[in-house]
């Protein structure tokens, strides 16, 4: 593949780590062969090619800040009856070439610019694009004030569990909230049921005032459940941005 | 170039290969893609209007707009996230049958579709005459569901199906192709699936 401008906007990216985050999802890190800036928020297109030239394509959004360097982390969950996730979980290697585009996307974005407060509200690997705020945010050491509010079904399906802890205990105006729908809660600020109206407003009273933006991401339920969520604890429809991963 | 290790079972049948678009898979669900909350718009509140630029040429009621004669499509939709969905069966008002109701011809050969919750998206006049494209009111025989866009859809099935507004209140004609809310964010101008456009960068 040549760098030309007005070459296929796919190019080869290269395996360079992958970590297991839980049982079910893991980090994979890519370094493509033209090295690109995303904006935090945003995405990338993968597509597998078989022997026979069958391609299968597939969205992940990108974990890591834009100013992270060392190539970009896809976090991804295996779904057993999927076509793409179990390829990378089961077969993908270090050193292996993926074909990949992008960044994508220019709605699901939140620079430091963009200011705060911002409530973040993720259901499973939905935290994957809220995760690049948070280590944007923090990776500027801007005090924006945040409150992720993650939904997992159990302790230990929470992606980024440590580092996020790691950051709500800075207490530097990032507020962790989570909520296990199948566990009872860890933490005395936690809960254990699934995001409603009650919830969010009670994170939003963690802010120093009303947010200015908000992003929910995660499966279509989740995204619809949690985004009247918000509006029943009165965060204007019009700020709300949403992401929906499809079924 | 092959992906080492990659033998997915997943082709489609040969006899419905020719129908799936390069770079798309079937679905047999039906997924749901917006950029922000649902909006519940009730049929009482519901208008549409057909502007030329600022200037409204005609304004239906949820009663009248219903009273326009219906049709029914049955057609492959093609979402930009890469699925397929086979012969969605959708009725409602043709175009053509919405501007012969408002007494016009198309004044300009661009339109904005616009939508209740301030989406919009461009699609050029010609892709929504001649019996391509319709406002529809039902699917599977049913009301539209909220999320899928209900009360009122734009449908423009030979294009991504993000140009098929979701709880679309009104057609405006603009003198230049202008672009709508997702053309503004990185996707393509005019999306037709089977020339893969679906990003601002594609041909
Ligand atoms: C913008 C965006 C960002 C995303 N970011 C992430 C992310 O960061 N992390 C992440 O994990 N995911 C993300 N996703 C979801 C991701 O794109 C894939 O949808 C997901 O990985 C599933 O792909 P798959 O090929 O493994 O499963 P698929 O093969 O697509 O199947 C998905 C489910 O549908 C069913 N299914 C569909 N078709 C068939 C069929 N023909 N036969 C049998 N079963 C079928 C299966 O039961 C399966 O459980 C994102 C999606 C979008 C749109």
């Amino acid at each position: 593949m040549s760098a030309e401008p007005s070459q296929s906007p796919w190019q080869a990216a290269t395996i360079t780590r992958i970590e297991k985050r839980t049982p079910r999802v893991t980090s994979f890190w890519f370094q493509p062969l033209r090295p690109f800036t995303h904006l935090a928020g945003q995405h990338v297109d993968v597509r597998l090619t078989a022997p026979d030239g069958y391609q299968a394509r597939r969205s992940y959004s990108i974990a890591s800040a834009p100013e992270a360097g060392g190539g970009i982390e896809l976090a991804i969950e295996r779904l057993d009856d999927g076509e793409v996730s179990p390829f990378f979980h089961d077969v993908a290697a270090v050193g292996d070439e993926i074909e990949l585009r992008g960044p994508l996307g220019g709605h699901f974005i939140w620079e430091e610019s963009d200011g705060g407060p911002i409530v973040l509200v993720g259901g499973g690997s939905g935290v994957v694009p809220l995760m690049a705020m948070v280590r944007h945010r923090t990776l500027r050491n801007k005090a924006v004030p945040v409150a992720l509010v993650f939904s997992a079904r159990i302790w230990d399906e929470v992606i980024f569990r440590d580092e996020l802890i790691g950051l709500d205990d800075r207490l530097d105006g990032f507020n962790l909230v989570l909520t296990l729908t199948r566990e009872p809660a860890r933490r005395p600020s936690d809960y254990s049921r699934r995001v409603d109206a009650r919830m969010m407003a009670q994170a939003v009273e963690r802010l120093p005032k009303a947010p200015k933006l908000a992003y929910v991401c995660g499966s279509n339920a989740f995204v619809s459940a949690a985004a009247d969520a918000l509006i029943g604890a009165g965060v204007p429809a019009e700020t709300i941005r949403t992401e929906r991963y499809g079924v | 170039m092959v992906t080492r290790g990659f033998f997915s079972g997943r082709r489609p049948p040969s006899d419905t290969d020719a129908r799936i678009p390069p770079g798309q898979y079937l679905e047999q669900g039906f997924p749901v893609l917006s950029a922000g909350p649902t909006p519940r718009v009730r049929t009482e509140d519901w208008s549409f209007t057909l502007k030329h630029g600022p200037k409204p040429i005609k304004k239906w009621n949820w009663a009248e707009f219903n009273a326009l004669p219906q049709s029914k499509m049955t057609r492959d939709i093609h979402c930009v996230t890469a699925w397929t969905k086979f012969n969605t069966p959708w009725q409602g008002v043709m175009i053509d049958d919405i501007f012969a109701d408002a007494g016009i011809e198309p004044p300009t050969a661009y339109t904005l579709a616009l939508s209740f919750d301030g989406y919009s998206t461009n699609v050029p006049t010609k892709d929504l005459v001649t019996g391509k494209a319709m406002v529809a009111l039902l699917y599977e025989g049913k009301p539209i569901t909220p999320d899928h866009g209900g009360p009122a859809r734009l449908l423009v099935p030979h294009l991504y199906f993000w140009k098929s507004a979701k709880w679309v209140n009104g057609l405006q004609f603009t003198e230049r192709d202008e672009p709508g809310f997702w053309e503004l964010r990185g996707y393509h101008m005019y999306g037709d699936p089977w020339r893969e456009q679906r990003y601002s960068s594609d041909p």
